[in-house]
């Protein structure tokens, strides 16, 4: 299918979703819908840089907490731009701002980009178990710098407060849940993208065999930090829109084990070798944690991800994909 | 041709003005462990190269330092002219320098044709800026494998080829990449009788298309069918470099396998 196909097709999906959703008219389902979706956004970025070239990152609540204390940062500078600007500068900087949420939300994704960059520079030459320390690291040394920072709220942490009502689509919610459509839309076109491309050949080859890629004039570095960026960028991009969506944000929630866990458990459930896989594992398991909070306890969440990780590791280890692709293959030989 | 041993031999065999890869004064350490010690070498286009050595005598160093795999520290390579040493290996590979590893290692997740396709996307293309269309690269790979009568196997997955097979396509990979100079680091250890001809024909095909070869085998019945001329590194050092009949003669040599 081509890309352009794909994307009205998936741009339809979307809309129909969003359309059933308003049909039912319950700001919950957006609120649940919301959490989802932020989570097939985290699980293929994930799944760029850990499924596709096999660097398995453990910083994802890190480069998640960079879009979310983006935000933080460009509204507190739109709360009191007289604060932070000197005088000739205020006239222009009130008109900039406050800034748009698509605006901060690209922002969010400049940045996360931007550390992906300079993380992938520094641990690229880090091989497996190694590079994973480093990045887990990485979330805990920005941690420290956030709870540092008193601009952004240091511990204390930060609020911001959504407006009640916004024009077409009514409550916030829904605008925050577009916004989360529209993101997960693009980021699966752009995994499907990079997949059946040649950087998704060179991205194979990397996971393969780094040495046989280079002899075979795979620039091998180069590639890892194209993985790195557009993974950086596209957890920058899902955590952008959180402080407006959770309303008081401080660095135990952004930096929350949670995110770490679920962006490995996702595309290791659906399959991590194409973008459906961590997709149809977050869509599964996101979908069920939203069930559970309601039903049973917020506090089992993690533990289901965790078993079902762990079966998934020893029962089928190409995830929820892999075992399609094996039942499709097994029925076309009989 | 003889040198006392342990004295590096600096002379080639070949005087040739222009020679494809020249290698001058090459050194690499490991720690305290020099692998590589001044070797000079030097390779003019089209010539079939066996290089012999006890295990440990530093022909994978050597091997890994021409293509980049490892960066020697000192000394210096030259390839068409043009100085390589502190190139990263897949700059070196686009300007025509190939090799097959010692240990297969084909890209495992994908199939056979597709293992083809990788050098021909980021060698051939990257080297001339244009990119091949899909039909293109199919009929590319397909030629390619062929080549290695691999053809049939396609659509496998590099994992249930045998290992004969899994030699030919790691051939088959550098090839595919249309370089001047392919090393063949021990592309027949373990493998039998006919296999090993069959390799070694393999090898003078392509080097009938003008590709110019360096062996690196144990296999002497395989090394003497090859070569047109013998280099011998013992403990990182060249101690012989001439015609693979005087050189295997050369007491040095002798002495350095049978260890009198």
């Amino acid at each position: 299918m081509r890309t352009p196909l794909f994307t009205l097709i998936l741009s339809a999906i979307a809309a129909a979703l969003y359309l059933s959703f308003r049909f039912i008219d319950n700001d919950y389902l957006f609120f649940a819908g919301y959490v989802v979706l932020q989570y097939v956004v985290i699980a293929t970025a994930w799944n760029v840089l850990g499924g596709y070239c096999g660097y398995v990152n453990f910083g994802s609540a890190g480069f998640f907490a960079i879009g979310v204390y983006s935000t933080i940062f460009f509204y507190n500078i739109g709360q009191s731009p007289g604060d932070v600007f000197p005088e000739f500068l205020l006239g222009p900087m009130q008109w900039i701002f406050p800034l748009p949420l698509p605006v901060l939300i690209l922002l969010g994704g400049v940045f996360a980009g931007l550390v992906g960059l300079g993380m992938g520079y520094l641990t690229l030459r880090l091989r497996g178990v190694f590079f994973a320390i480093a990045t887990l690291a990485l979330a805990v040394v920005l941690e420290t710098f956030i709870v540092n920072w008193p601009f952004v709220g240091g511990s204390r942490g930060a609020y911001v407060i959504p407006p009640e009502k916004i024009a077409v689509f009514g409550t916030f919610i829904q605008y925050l849940f577009v916004l989360m459509l529209i993101l997960a839309v693009g980021s699966l076109v752009a995994a499907r993208l990079v997949e059946r491309s040649r950087l998704g050949v060179g991205f194979a080859t990397i996971r393969d065999d780094e040495l046989a890629a280079e002899a075979s004039g795979v620039p091998t570095l180069r590639l890892k930090l194209v993985a790195t960026v557009l993974s950086g960028a596209l957890f920058g991009m899902a955590g952008a829109p959180f402080p407006f969506y959770i309303g008081y944000v401080e660095p135990g929630s952004a930096f929350n084990l949670s995110y770490a866990v679920n962006a490995i458990a996702m595309p290791m459930i659906g399959g991590t070798t194409s973008w459906i896989g961590p997709m149809v594992g977050a869509l599964i398991l996101s979908t069920l944690q939203q069930v559970v909070t309601v039903t049973i306890s917020s506090a089992v969440n993690l533990l289901i991800t965790g078993l079902l990780l762990i079966g998934f590791v020893i029962l089928a280890p190409n995830g929820l994909v892999g075992l399609w692709q094996g039942w499709t293959a097994r029925r076309n030989k009989s | 041709m003889s040198q006392i041993m342990g004295e590096p031999v600096t002379e080639t065999f070949d005087d040739v003005a222009e020679p494809l890869l020249a290698i001058d004064q090459l050194g690499k350490r490991f720690g305290g462990f020099v692998a590589l010690d001044t070797v000079d070498l030097s390779v003019p286009a089209g010539q079939r190269l066996g290089l012999i050595g006890p295990n440990g005598s530093g022909k994978s160093t050597l091997v890994n330092c021409i293509s980049g795999t490892l960066q020697n520290e000192t000394g210096s390579v030259m390839f068409g002219g043009r100085r390589v040493d502190g190139l990263p290996a897949h700059q070196r590979a686009r300007l025509g320098l190939a090799r097959s590893f010692q240990l297969p290692r084909p890209f495992r997740s994908m199939t056979v044709a597709e293992n083809i396709r990788v050098p021909l996307i980021y060698t051939v293309g990257a080297r001339h800026g244009v990119h091949l269309t899909s039909s293109e690269l199919e009929d590319r790979c397909l030629e390619v494998l062929s080549l290695v009568a691999l053809q049939d196997k396609a659509k496998k997955s590099p994992l249930d080829l045998t290992q004969v097979e899994m030699r030919k396509l790691e051939l088959a990979r550098a090839m595919a990449a249309e370089p001047k100079l392919l090393i063949a680091d021990e592309s027949m250890a373990g493998l039998s009788h006919s296999e090993v001809e069959d390799i070694v024909a393999l090898l003078i095909r392509m080097n009938q298309r003008g590709v110019t070869i360096i062996m690196i085998e144990h296999i002497m019945r395989a090394v003497m069918a090859f070569s047109q001329r013998l280099v011998v590194l013992v403990s990182g050092r060249k101690i012989a470099d001439g015609a693979p009949d005087e050189v295997i003669k050369d007491k040095d040599v002798v002495g350095a396998y049978l260890g009198t």
